[in-house]
């Protein structure tokens, strides 16, 4: 087993677009209660797209590496396009598959990112 | 001893240290269920043939080594239930529906593990009652010296565990139940953590309730007790279960019921796993349940100090093995329990990591989760060492 690659290390010890944005369009919270781990994504978007996207959170280093590369992946992306992803997304960009312990860490910032794409639509 | 446990012999590589979420199984317990299963497995009480009256001897046996186990001065006082979420919840909804009424008070405390919460939540929601909960200082033990600030004149009850799942901490309860007595107030008494790590006597302790699952003391799962004093079984008017077996006369429209303990046993009781569970308790008495307190006494002592001596491990609870079961919670600075716990589980190591069904208590100490690692008699240093190795090397990967 080989969760613990190099990539989600660093990435847990120096995340990328961890901050928060004041000037989101919208923001959505995420939580698995029972891991402790929680999430805020901050979304700025466009009528179709979004253009720029950052998160809070504390967390495993599994729930904070995803939620650094999806928000790497998001960006530019159609809003339309944010319901189609799913856990292979999560497992590509992490670089391995995650069994059924660890998939809720893998996927907690994604949910909360098709939740606000969600509301943005309603 | 480990030889008797054949979990550690299929797998002499594991370091078991979970044992506060369930015990390892030793073979004379599996024996025991087996030889129910294979030699008489009939049901209890109702056969008039040899086989069903072997199975209620030996059923009525096992609720005498209870007894014996545990002190109690009557076999009926044991009710045997699936474990002690049952047991728990049997009591709010009978006894709580019974004696507490709009505007009464229940006394609790923030260690209580969820089933000894939840229950009472539910309660008081439909009694309109009030749920009250002594607090603990920042390192897990009790400030008894709320109890009698929050005790009033409406307070029912005081439900209580005697040691914390997620600390360790060991709760003197003798004195504040001696003082709810005085006040007029029944005890329960949370013993899942208790009863297998030391000797447990119920009619030194007083409460009015006492409960504990099987399976975290070598027993199986699917089985647990209720100890109802005499005195209160007899004014409790209804359990909570209803069916065969606990009844005397059945008409259309009524229906009597029989004493204690069959009056709260309705339907075919877990047989074979109250047969095991007799086996466990006297496999433990057989190593003597002063030994494994004094056992898992000097195994926390060793562990606080070799996890101790690692640098960014941080230690929850009292850290005293005077005051604290072989459960010990910690975590490693800047690494999130999950992943220590994962990364443990690589090198065989087999601890918990979360908020150990405590999420009020995580909440006041301010911890999302720890890490926890418990102990029990076939646990030793090595394990430890183990452990210990184990931590390093989850800070050479997070380069920590």
């Amino acid at each position: 087993m080989n969760l613990y690659r190099e990539l989600i290390i660093d990435l847990y010890k120096n995340p990328v677009n961890k901050r928060s944005m004041p000037d989101a369009h919208i923001t959505n919270s995420g939580a698995n209660v029972t891991c402790g781990d929680r999430v805020r994504i901050y979304i700025k978007k466009d009528s179709e797209k979004i253009t720029d996207l950052s998160f809070e959170g504390e967390g495993c280093a599994i729930s904070i590496a995803a939620a650094s590369l999806l928000t790497e992946e998001a960006k530019g992306v159609l809003l339309n396009d944010i319901s189609d992803w799913g856990p292979h997304n999560i497992f590509e960009w992490l670089g391995t598959e995650l069994g059924p312990a660890r998939i809720k860490c893998g996927l907690l910032a994604l949910e909360t990112l098709q939740e606000a794409v969600k509301k943005i639509k309603q | 001893m480990r030889s008797d446990f054949p979990l550690l012999q299929k797998q002499p590589e594991l370091v078991y240290l979970d044992s506060a979420a369930t015990s390892l199984k030793p073979q004379p317990v599996l024996d025991a269920m087996n030889e129910y299963y294979t030699g008489f497995s009939a049901n209890i009480h109702r056969g008039l043939y040899d086989l069903s009256e072997r199975a209620t001897v030996a059923y009525e046996g096992a609720r005498e080594t209870v007894r014996e186990f545990i002190n109690a001065k009557q076999a009926h006082e044991i009710i045997f239930t699936r474990g002690t979420t049952e047991a728990i919840n049997g009591l709010a909804q009978s006894w709580g529906r019974q004696f507490v009424r709009e505007g009464d008070e229940i006394l609790t405390t923030v260690l209580e593990h969820h089933s000894n919460l939840v229950p009472w939540q539910m309660l008081a929601r439909e009694k309109k009652c009030a749920l009250k909960h002594i607090d603990v200082n920042d390192d897990g033990t009790l400030r008894e010296e709320q109890f009698l600030k929050l005790l009033s004149r409406q307070t029912r009850l005081l439900t209580i565990t005697h040691v914390s799942n997620a600390l360790g901490t060991i709760v003197p309860l003798r004195k504040i139940i001696q003082q709810a007595h005085a006040a007029g107030i029944k005890v329960l008494v949370d013993a899942a953590q208790s009863a297998p790590h030391m000797p447990l006597d119920v009619q030194y302790l007083d409460a009015d309730f006492v409960v504990f699952s099987g399976h975290k003391m070598c027993g199986p799962t699917g089985i647990g007790v209720l100890y109802m004093k005499e005195r209160v079984q007899e004014k409790l008017e209804l359990p909570w279960h209803f069916g065969g077996g606990m009844i005397k006369e059945v008409h259309l429209k009524k229906s009597t019921f029989q004493k204690a303990p069959n009056k709260f046993e309705a339907g075919t009781p877990p047989i074979a796993e109250a047969i095991g569970l007799a086996a466990a308790m006297r496999y433990l008495q057989s190593i003597g349940m002063n030994k494994i307190r004094d056992h898992e006494k000097q195994l926390l002592h060793y562990a606080l100090k070799t996890l101790g001596a690692i640098d960014g491990v941080q230690l929850y609870g009292p850290n005293n093995p005077a005051m604290q079961s072989g459960v010990l919670s910690f975590g490693i600075e800047g690494i999130h329990p999950h992943d220590i716990a994962e990364i443990l589980n690589e090198d065989n190591i087999a601890v918990r990591a979360g908020h150990h069904c405590c999420m009020p208590l995580m909440e006041r100490l301010n911890l999302p989760a720890t890490v926890r690692a418990s102990f029990y008699l076939y646990n030793t240093e090595q394990d430890i060492d183990r452990l210990a190795a184990g931590l390093r090397n989850v800070k050479k990967i997070f380069k920590s």
